[in-house]
């Protein structure tokens, strides 16, 4: 039981890293093209990650319910199918509409 | 285990006031829109951390509606910044 | 299109919604369940071409060979993820970001999709436009060393092409 709660733990800590490297990410990148690359990859491995803690916590704590990870485990998948393609939409909507990436050595915006 | 879940949920709440902070300042509409984007499926992880916090299975439910509603909205916005309009 | 090709179709959106439905009501009643496999029958007759259209051969290959390529798949994302956390948190914060295009000869609108998904989900580059006459596409990569490996290794188009029984061949680039 207690390596369950470590892999729990540990999985859990995990994601919640990565969430927070992704909201850095945000916040010190110079550029919006950059900052969808931070969040568009960090955000979905870490909510993933949370939730896969989740499924295991669930699994050997309440053994008789089975439906309720199959549930969670179709969250995932869509997670990891959803959030590359909004950010694919908004990334192509800045592009048309004339947003100008940035270069090394100029200045943020 | 539940001391575990109440700081994971601090922490993810942490982190959404991090993003908050480009979705009020962010110059542009862009910057806005993706920061509602990441702020949105923090919500998912929250959430079904939350069901687990306060033992009730109804918030795993919510949590799949919400991620929908989430990813439609975001299409949304980048169609209507990319055409000036909805339906032509 | 022939009925063994509709057939197939109804057949796989059929089963799709009746997992979701399964899945989602938990209720194990005989009521319940009929009425679901119902529901499921009249959807999945009305608006069956919306999942699979038109018609290709050996789909139960290419559905194999989709689950073989998930794993190889995770573990590049754990990689991707890995790499811009060290970006973020070096204190230099050693970008260079760059525009890449460039084509590859697979055109079915699945295999499309799931390089275009794939190399969102990458270390270091996103889609920003994909042209599906000419198989263009045009990518925005963070620094050189993922955008090289985009373009002169070409793992990931050979995989896809794998998967899906086409061919890439070798590619041009215009870096702007």
């Amino acid at each position: 039981m207690v390596i369950v709660h470590g892999v729990v733990v540990v999985l859990l800590g995990a994601g919640v890293f990565f969430t927070l490297v992704g909201s850095i990410g945000l916040l010190r990148f110079p550029d919006f093209y950059t900052r969808l690359h931070a969040t568009g990859k960090c955000d979905t491995l870490g909510g993933g990650l949370i939730i896969l803690g989740a499924i295991i916590y669930h699994l050997f704590q309440y053994p008789e319910t089975l439906l309720v990870p199959a549930k969670l485990a179709f969250l995932i998948f869509f997670i990891f199918i959803a959030n590359p393609t909004a950010t694919h939409a908004i990334m192509k909507a800045a592009y048309k509409t004339g947003v100008k990436p940035w270069r090394l050595g100029e200045e943020r915006r | 285990m539940i001391t575990i879940f109440w700081v994971t949920i601090l922490l993810i709440a942490v982190t959404m006031g991090l993003s908050l902070y480009r979705g009020v300042v962010g110059p542009g509409a862009f910057n806005r829109v993706a920061a509602m984007n990441i702020i949105g499926t923090k919500t998912i992880a929250l959430l079904v951390v939350m069901g687990y916090y306060f033992e009730r299975p109804f918030f795993f439910d919510i949590a799949l509606l919400y991620a929908m509603i989430n990813f439609i909205g975001t299409l949304v916005f980048a169609k209507y910044l990319e055409r000036g309009e909805l339906w032509s | 299109m022939k009925l063994k090709e509709k057939g197939f179709g109804i057949l796989l959106t059929f089963c799709i919604m009746a997992v979701f439905w399964i899945l989602l009501s938990g209720i194990f009643d005989a009521f319940h369940v009929i009425s679901g496999l119902v529901c499921c029958a009249i959807v999945s007759i009305i608006s069956h071409d919306l999942l699979v259209k038109g018609k290709s051969e050996k789909k139960i290959v290419k559905s194999l060979r989709l689950l073989t390529y998930i794993p190889w798949e995770l573990w590049q994302i754990v990689l991707a993820n890995i790499d811009v956390a060290y970006r973020v948190l070096h204190p230099k914060m050693p970008i260079d970001p760059l525009i890449i295009e460039f084509e590859t000869t697979l055109r079915g609108e699945f295999s499309l999709v799931t390089l275009a998904n794939s190399i969102t989900l990458t270390p270091g580059t996103i889609t920003i436009l994909v042209d599906p006459e000419r198989g263009k596409f045009l990518v925005h990569a963070i620094a050189k060393g993922p955008a090289d490996a985009l373009l002169v290794d070409q793992t990931m188009q050979r995989k896809v092409a794998h998967v899906f029984m086409e061919t890439a061949v070798e590619t041009e680039d215009t870096s702007t």
